[in-house]
């Protein structure tokens, strides 16, 4: 029984491709967008605010694509809620604090709805998710057709508290110093992101998903309650969506039903390009920070750019999602042949 | 009841759609003692096993533990853990993707503040498996250890769970022999500590070298409880086989070939699979049954699955009549004649939903290309011909091939491989769980189509159906083939020496 | 004979036992919905309406029931495909531009630049699939988002028009024939698949792989190659819809071709008496099933609910079926039984 070193496996691989990749391609882009100021503090911290939302429902994905499952429904769930809370506020005249509460309570319903169908009665996350994505974009258009612009003062005022950075400034023409911000948003993001991360560390919860995503049967044989986990994580994301949903809105301010499309895209590239096994058992969410960073940098390549169609986001994205599970596959291939 | 007992199972009875599966089995376990689970295929290990477990429920009987003054029935893994059985299983029941610490801690981690306290886990898993002469780095996913260290977690985290009763189910399958030696002496100490430990395995000396007492199951039934020492190897092969070993009123082979005259069909050079059987030479004639003969995982059905193709072989060259033959898949071994019933019926034989004639037609379709479609009246023909040689009991040809018995299952898969006209056709456990009628008339089949000119290689449990059909034998033991047994020297005894190897 | 006209009666009650209901659903919804008229030499009415537009999802539900039957998964990028196809071939057509009047290039090679797009699509969701052995939706996932951006960039997001009379013919009708022309492509395909799986051994291939892989690589069948080709032939079929739809609307339209399609042919499927889970089909069923969704189509959009509000209550209708075919709720409906069993029994003693 000799000792064996510690090898870098081709899950901790694929994670360290991905942080080099994300520095590397911010590294291009402030070489090459030098002119338009990419190097600004703000506009690395500006990746944190346009896509707060996201971090919020990736994370929540990889606790779900951790138990070996998925959710295809969080485009629309965002959307959802984007327009309930739109909704709310201004054509039922509902204060902020009660619409979000309301929205947040929605997300934890919609994910016992799914997590029950998927644990209990064993259908196929993705045929659950499809429905669910299906249901949340139709009860959006159901809530209105139109555009709701949201005038609520209080979730303005959320939306628009700027942070500012105690450092990082620059002094601009006028003489001023300009400090960087972000917004309440980012913050809330940045605390979830932590917390899921020790709820997945050092909670029996947190363990038990990984457990499943292992090998479900294993975990039924070391007495875990495995419908339970299950049912667990999906509430929890569920949540999680409903969470990302209300920050998504923060920064749009408005609901209507062509949001968020391809959202449940980004999450899961998010997560796969951030290291979590498609197959389930492997994740970080800090990984799927740099997934969520790594979509952000190729938004903002585009912006910068000028000329190219938004559309090139979405099929890098799919490209790379494409290129990573490939990846994946082959590292499990020759896993299994050892 | 006997002092120190800790378990007591009376009078299980366990069926499954058409198959009883336990009938009226006593077991007991005392403290402090190893008593080894015999019985080949079928004998009722495993599903004795999952009842006391609570995999499966049992209908009749009751379990009795240590302790408890009313039966228990355990429901579920867990149940049984807390009753204080603990299982470690032949797969082993990790998850891969987490560390040592955790895989031995998971459900039950020391915890700081309501936080997992990672620390302590580590520390005390390695005071654990220090305890079990294992240094290994706890903090590494278990995926990259070797089974055999992934066997030792297993079973140290059985333990720790402080069990009364420890079950292990083959827990030796992929052990080398120093790593065999370590788990003997670890199970000697915990039998030392008062742990009654129920040890499940095929092979012989293990059991010889570690075991106080045996029971030994056949076919759902009790055959005996015996204390090591009362038990000589050879009777013990003999009880698993359902045969006596004195009993030498051996039926003579009916009708002699001489098939060893004939040329050479197919010829095995070294062939082998890693993991499952060493490399083997072997040569088959023409006309001949030729039998696979071995315990339970001695690397029988592996070897017929290798010159199949089934599992492609690693190492080693194949010639089919003289010709050198590269098998990647079946459909290479078909098409030079191949046919293979495999021995897992439910698993690799039947295709469940589909109808008794498609089930027969698939073979040869297979065979002939998808763009050759056998006509509707050719297809009947063939299926009613086969139902009828074979006599098939179904309501119907288009009948659902899993609405069949078992038996009636295992002649639609012969009727397979017989329409393809295969001149060597390999038959792994054909006739297990079937009834006796249909047992005799598979004999009398195999027989014939030898007669006919056909190869085949008949591999079996059942010794005396073995005796009945085959004209030659090769011997397997611990994955690799030992020897092979001339028609002259094919009786009992001489079998079940070979099969039983060194010691008595 | 007899026997075997049972079997089918049997297996095709419950698709035909819905198609049934939604009927009645329909009629009272709607009172005129089997009244059906002659306006300029073509038949109008809102069964013509439904057999008409349907012809779309029972081409999807086609290939659907294929992919579903040999890799128990669905493709869910159909929908975007048909997008992707009804870009290539109005750009092609067009020339790039954004609309024109008469033909750039020659639109039969449109049409079949199309064809072999999407063929060429199906293959990229077959090899992730079948060779790299992804989850289906995953690997169909990413065709399914990125396959509508594509689309955009090949009309420069923009919806590109083709104004030509005979490039509406495949979506509207034939001068003096009163059948819309996609009813009769319908058929076309229906027959031929039906055709083919009767003449060659492939619908029983695809089932034995479907049902069990392992013991198929046994007899010889190579379930790689199997499951490739039915991704390969779901995107002939998304391709075919994808063009009748674009003749419908004279354009490529990126964002709406197509959209939620997807559902509709997995819920046809389903609603056809398959089992998501794979095995034997029932392409008849199928496109049944996929009529009864079009008639839930058209019988909503009647009581005036908007195309972007209908996904909830089919969704509704997704899970109700996938629930009703779980073994688990099977079991637990069974132990129920059993439990309400024992207690009578214990009743009776008492």
């Amino acid at each position: 029984m000799k000792k064996q070193g510690r090898k870098i496996n081709g899950n901790t691989f694929l994670l360290l491709i991905t942080i080099i990749l994300f520095f590397v391609m911010y590294g291009v882009g402030i070489v090459v967008f030098k002119e338009q100021g990419f190097a600004k503090v703000q506009n690395f911290l500006n990746l944190f605010i346009s896509n707060a939302g996201l971090i919020v429902i990736a994370t929540g994905m990889t606790i779900v694509m951790i138990t070996g499952g998925i959710d295809i429904s969080v485009g629309s769930v965002t959307a959802m809620v984007c327009m309930i809370l739109a909704w709310s506020m201004e054509n039922k005249g509902w204060g902020a604090v009660q619409a979000t509460v309301f929205v947040l309570a929605i997300g934890l319903v919609f994910g016992f709805v799914q997590g029950w169908l998927v644990a209990y009665l064993k259908i196929q996350p993705f045929i659950v998710t499809l429905a669910g994505m299906f249901f949340a974009r139709g009860m959006t258009a159901v809530i209105s057709k139109d555009m709701i612009s949201i005038k609520n003062e209080t979730f303005l005022a959320w939306a628009q508290y700027k942070m500012h950075l105690p450092f990082g400034g620059y002094v601009n023409k006028k003489g001023v110093t300009i400090y960087p911000y972000i917004y309440p948003s980012v913050v809330i993001a940045i605390v979830v992101l932590v917390l899921m991360f020790v709820v997945l560390k050092y909670t029996k919860f947190g363990r038990s998903i990984y457990a499943i995503g292992g090998n479900e049967q294993s975990a039924l044989m070391m007495g875990l309650d495995v419908k339970r986990t299950k049912l667990k994580a999906y509430v929890l994301e569920g949540f999680l969506s409903s969470l990302g949903g209300f920050l998504f809105c923060l920064n749009t301010c408005s609901g209507f039903v062509e949001q968020a499309k391809g959202l449940e895209m980004d999450a899961i590239a998010s997560s796969v390009i951030g290291g979590t096994l498609l197959t389930g058992g492997v994740g970080n969410v800090f990984g799927s920070l740099f997934g969520v960073l790594i979509k952000g940098t190729i938004e903002a390549f585009i912006t910068f750019q000028g000329t190219l169609s938004s559309w090139w986001t979405r099929i890098t994205i799919a490209a790379m999602l494409c290129f990573f599970i490939v990846l994946q596959s082959i590292f499990a291939a020759t896993k299994n042949k050892k | 009841m006997e002092k120190n007992i800790v378990l007591t199972m009376k009078n299980i009875d366990k069926n499954f759609p058409g198959v009883k599966a336990l009938q009226n089995v006593d077991f007991t376990l005392r403290a402090g003692e190893i008593h080894a689970l015999m019985g080949e295929n079928g004998a009722g290990k495993s599903t004795l096993i999952k009842v006391l477990t609570g995999v499966e429920e049992f209908e009749t009987g009751e379990i009795r533990i240590e302790g408890k003054n009313t039966p228990i029935i355990n429901h579920s893994p867990q149940e049984a853990q807390e009753n204080g059985i603990s299982t470690v299983y032949q797969e082993v029941n990790l998850c891969p993707n987490l560390s040592v610490a955790e895989n031995l801690f998971i459900g039950r981690e020391p915890k700081k503040a309501g936080m997992i306290d990672w620390r302590t886990m580590r520390k005390q898993s390695k005071e654990l498996l220090e305890k079990l002469d294992i240094d290994i780095d706890v903090s590494v996913a278990i995926e990259n250890y070797s089974i055999a260290i992934q066997q030792m977690i297993a079973i140290a985290r059985a333990v720790d769970m402080s069990a009364k009763v420890l079950i292990l189910d083959e827990p030796t399958s992929s052990l080398d022999d120093g790593e065999v030696e370590k788990l003997f002496a670890l199970m000697r100490r915990l039998r030392d500590q008062g742990v009654g430990i129920i040890f499940v395995t095929h092979f012989l000396e293990q059991v010889y070298a570690v075991c106080d007492r045996i029971t030994v199951l056949r076919n759902g039934t009790l055959v005996g409880e015996y204390k090591v020492e009362d038990l000589p190897r050879v009777q013990l092969v003999a009880k698993m086989m359902g045969k006596d070993f004195d009993d030498l009123a051996t039926i003579k082979t009916e009708g002699s070939s001489t098939a060893s005259a004939n040329p050479v069909v197919i010829s095995a050079k070294q062939l082998g699979h890693k993991g499952t059987i060493k490399p083997f030479d072997l040569e088959i004639h023409k006309g001949e049954v030729i039998g696979l003969s071995g315990l339970l995982g001695s690397g029988r059905s592996e070897l017929a699955r290798s010159i199949y193709g089934a599992d492609k072989p690693d190492s080693g060259e194949l010639e089919v009549n003289g010709k050198k033959l590269v098998v990647t898949k079946p459909l290479d071994a078909m098409m030079h004649g191949m046919g293979y019933l495999p021995e897992n019926r439910k698993e690799e034989g039947i295709i469940a939903d589909l109808s008794v004639r498609e089930n027969i037609m698939i073979a040869l379709q297979a065979k002939k290309g998808a763009f050759h479609l056998f006509s509707k009246k050719e297809q009947e023909e063939f299926t009613d011909k086969y139902i009828d040689i074979l006599q098939i009991k179904t309501a119907d040809r288009e009948t659902p091939i899993k609405q069949l018995s078992g038996g009636n299952q295992q002649k639609v898969i012969l009727g397979r491989w017989l329409l393809t006209n295969p001149d060597f056709l390999i038959l792994d456990e054909p006739t297990r769980g079937i009834d006796i009628g249909t047992k005799t008339e598979i004999q009398k089949l195999v027989l014939k189509l030898a007669d006919e000119g056909k190869t085949v290689m008949f591999i079996s449990s059942e010794i005396e159906e073995m005796i009945r059909t085959c004209s030659r034998m090769a011997i397997l033991r611990d994955g690799a083939k030992v020897g092979e047994l001339r028609e002259e020297s094919l009786d009992q005894n001489s079998i079940m020496k070979a099969i039983a190897g060194g010691g008595n | 004979m007899e026997g075997i006209k049972k079997l089918t009666s049997k297996r095709l009650f419950m698709p035909l036992f819905c198609l049934a209901i939604m009927m009645v659903v329909a009629v009272i919804a709607s009172p005129d919905f089997f009244k059906i008229t002659v306006q300029n030499g073509v038949l109008y009415g809102r069964v013509i309406d439904v057999i008409n537009r349907g012809s779309e999802v029972v081409i999807l539900a086609v290939g659907m029931t294929i992919v579903v039957a040999a890799s128990a998964g669905t493709d869910i990028s159909v929908g975007a495909l048909m997008a992707v196809v009804a870009a290539v071939t109005c750009a092609f057509v067009a020339g790039g531009q954004q609309s024109v009047n008469e033909y750039v290039n020659n639109p039969i090679l449109g049409v079949l630049l199309g064809i072999l797009v999407g063929i060429l699509c199906g293959c990229f969701n077959g090899f992730l699939v079948a060779k790299m052995k992804i989850q289906p939706m995953v690997a169909t996932l990413i065709l399914f988002t990125a396959g509508r951006g594509i689309a955009q960039l090949l009309t420069n997001g923009q919806i590109t028009y083709v104004r030509v009379e005979s490039f509406k013919k495949l979506g509207s009708s034939l001068p003096g024939v009163p059948i819309p022309t996609s009813v009769f492509i319908t058929i076309f395909v229906v027959v031929l698949t039906l055709f083919v799986l009767k003449k060659t051994a492939l619908g029983m291939y695809v089932e034995s792989v479907g049902i069990n892989p392992t013991a198929s690589r046994l007899v010889g069948l190579n379930s790689t190659l199997i499951i490739f080709g039915a991704y390969a032939f779901s995107g002939l079929c998304a391709s075919i819809a994808g063009l009748i739809n674009c003749s419908r609307i004279y354009s490529a339209d990126a964002n709406n071709i197509g959209l939620n399609l997807e559902l509709d042919a997995i819920l046809a499927v389903a609603l056809g008496g398959n089992s998501l889970g794979g095995g034997k089909f029932s392409l008849i069923g199928s496109v049944i099933g996929a009529y009864t969704i079009q008639a839930l189509t058209t019988t909503l959009y009647a009581v005036s609910v908007s195309a972007d509000q209908i996904p909830v209550y089919k969704a509704i209708v997704v899970i109700i079926i996938v629930s009703l075919q779980s073994p688990e709720l099977g079991k637990w409906i069974r132990s129920a039984k059993a439990k309400k069993a024992a207690r009578a029994g214990k009743g009776g003693i008492a």
